[in-house]
């Protein structure tokens, strides 16, 4: 087949109607440039919104759950084991959040492949005082290192920094909402008391900020010696044993393990935070389904241009079917002009959508809610413009497979006749 | 005996709309290689109609029909295609040039279609065939920038470009003026004569008919003549 002169004929009929040609693929450029912004920037803004919540959430959290212990007396005994027993009025033990045996099971974390790393913790509720009230909050003693690289506690320190906590003994850091309350700032001495009565004062070396504002108003943060300091406990008390998995969606599995190997609580994130995903799923798909509606927009204007196209170079098509052009010639020939419309058309509309994301990224965005964020956020996904390429192809291709076929039906007898 | 390019035998053709009207009846002839004939008739005698028949774009007919002694009957249509590629060079009575192409590249269109030759070789066979036709300084014009005499003379040199057994006209000086039509004329007696060219041209010119070697007359659908 001589694709060559199929293509040199193409190429004269679109030059020769190249206004009507660049309204075509000016409409495939803006659609596709659309649709990558579009993309780009709505996922942008999905892994921001998620990485409010998810950055800082474990993808396993080992714990103690305050419950009802599973193996009471009565059926250990003898004489009752083989029965159903009933036992009313039964109290939750909640005297042993520690996490048994903390060391080994760290070091059973720390041998596991599927583990990327981990961050043990101790949750501590405290009062903190300020003259004659007391305001309910959290201490977490954290291991500052771990803690800053697995679940980026680094980005949400708006004052000071998170390795002051590692120099400064007895120091904390508040967040912005619980320290505007304390009236504190950094170098200021609070004063916190634990449930059992004990009064510890701690130095304020940073403020931090999450952007939810229920939890900047009660937590804070200190080293984990300090909270064993403050409770008075031995250096191997924790509470909470974080793990960040290799693959977050292996993390309900895993967790089933861990829960039956260490005979602990584990909760995944997938359970923790199942509305995430969901939100994230439902923009994702309003976003693909905006760009291919645009899409198949521009893919009415070529059809319609096509057409044209055709009733105009009837003449044409009748001419090159009498001195020898097939119909499928004649149709090879208008698809290639569809599909030049598209190529070219998706190719600048790439680029185009590239340079509009990188243009809204520069774009200044400051929020209180989040600090480490200082520009609209955009994600560059190769995938996002592999899609829009292979669509902007395929809808071209579509649109001008029914004009072409028209072509290609055109009998010749009839258009010279008909002169 | 000379060989036969063209026969046609009992073809019959009927239209259908808006009653079925035969407008083709018995029509049997053959065509020798190197003649020159003239059909006439009057209007809607039938004439151009057996000529999309014979030029093999209309299919719908009953008969046979042979050209180069080869059977038209149940070919496809990229067949028949390849053929008149091949085999046929039209003239039609409007000049029928592409008018996004130079006059050279329509001459060469259906000589690149055919691809028997390379482009640099078509190319120079069709500066050939305008030189013959005496109108090579047009090759770099645009098509529609040609006057309608030289259009004709352009679409008969795409005509000849793939040496076709035999060339095919739909009064193709019937939208010319007089000087024009002798210049075409000529250009086919000429083609007729030193080339041994066969040719098979529909027309209602009775002074353009005489002149031909052999005259073809149809009435009613019918050949009388």
């Amino acid at each position: 087949m001589n694709y060559k002169l199929l293509i040199n004929i193409a190429k004269s009929l679109l030059l020769a109607r190249w206004k009507q040609t660049l309204v075509a693929a000016i409409g495939v450029t803006f659609s596709i440039s659309m649709f990558i912004t579009l993309l780009s920037f709505m996922t942008g803004l999905n892994d921001l919104l998620d990485g409010l919540i998810l950055n800082r959430t474990p993808h396993i959290r080992l714990y103690n759950e305050i419950k009802p212990n599973k193996d009471q007396p009565v059926n250990a005994t003898a004489e009752f084991k083989d029965r159903y027993n009933f036992i009313r009025s039964l109290k939750s033990g909640g005297s042993r959040q520690e996490i048994y045996n903390s060391a080994a099971v760290l070091q059973a974390l720390k041998n596991d492949q599927r583990v990327l790393g981990y961050a043990p913790k101790i949750f501590a509720p405290v009062f903190f005082n300020d003259g004659s009230i007391n305001i309910a909050g959290v201490i977490n003693g954290i291991e500052v290192d771990a803690e800053s690289s697995y679940f980026h506690f680094n980005d949400y320190i708006i004052e000071g920094a998170a390795e002051d906590l590692n120099k400064v003994s007895n120091s904390i850091i508040l967040g912005k909402g619980l320290a505007a309350n304390l009236l504190a700032d950094i170098g200021d001495i609070v004063q916190v008391t634990t449930s059992q009565g004990e009064r510890f004062p701690l130095k304020v070396v940073g403020i931090f900020q999450t952007g939810i504002q229920d939890f900047d108003k009660t937590q804070s943060y200190a080293t984990i010696v300090s909270v064993q300091k403050v409770f008075g406990k031995a250096s191997n008390y924790i509470t909470d044993i974080q793990v960040k998995l290799k693959d977050v969606k292996t993390a309900p599995a895993v967790a089933l393990v861990y829960a039956d190997l260490f005979h602990l609580d584990a909760l995944d994130i997938q359970t923790a935070n199942s509305q995430f995903e969901t939100g994230s799923f439902i923009r994702t798909l309003i976003s693909y389904a905006v760009g291919i509606t645009l899409l198949i927009v521009a893919g009415f204007g070529i059809y319609n241009i096509l057409n044209m196209m055709i009733f105009e170079k009837m003449d044409s098509i009748a001419i090159l079917k009498a001195t020898g052009f097939s119909g499928r010639d004649v149709k090879r020939i208008f698809l290639l002009i569809a599909l030049s419309i598209g190529f070219f058309g998706g190719l600048i509309g790439l680029l185009a959508g590239f340079g509009l994301s990188a243009v809204i990224d520069q774009i200044p965005f400051t929020t209180a809610s989040l600090p480490t964020v200082k520009t609209y956020p955009i994600h560059y996904n190769p995938l996002f413009y592999v899609i829009g390429a292979a669509f902007s192809l395929i809808t071209t291709y579509l649109a001008g497979w029914f004009p072409s076929r028209k072509a290609s039906k055109i009998d010749p007898v009839i258009i010279i006749r008909g002169k | 005996m000379s060989e036969k390019i063209l026969e046609a035998i009992n073809i019959y053709k009927e239209f259908h709309d808006p009653v079925t009207v035969p407008v083709l009846q018995d029509i049997s002839f053959s065509i020798n290689k190197s003649e020159f004939v003239a059909v006439t008739g009057k209007s809607g005698c039938g004439k151009s109609t057996l000529l999309y028949i014979l030029s093999t774009m209309d299919t719908d007919y009953k008969g046979e029909l042979f050209i180069d002694n080869e059977p038209m009957k149940n070919k496809k249509e990229a067949q028949l295609a390849a053929i008149r590629n091949q085999k046929i060079g039209f003239v039609f009575q409007f000049h029928y040039l592409l008018n996004e192409f130079t006059v050279l590249q329509n001459v060469m269109l259906p000589g690149l279609k055919l691809n028997k030759y390379s482009a640099k070789e078509v190319e120079h066979r069709a500066i050939e065939k305008l030189t013959m036709l005496g109108i090579e300084k047009l090759a770099l014009k645009n098509a529609n920038r040609v006057s309608g005499g030289e259009k004709q003379r352009v679409a008969i040199a795409r005509a000849l470009i793939n040496d076709p057994v035999i060339i095919m006209g739909d009064e193709p000086t019937g939208n010319l003026d007089k000087k024009n039509s002798e210049i075409v004329f000529d250009i086919f007696k000429q083609l007729a004569a030193e080339f041994k060219q066969t040719l098979l041209i529909v027309t209602h010119d009775e002074g353009f008919a005489k002149k031909t070697n052999r005259i073809i007359e149809m009435e009613d659908g019918r050949i009388i003549n």
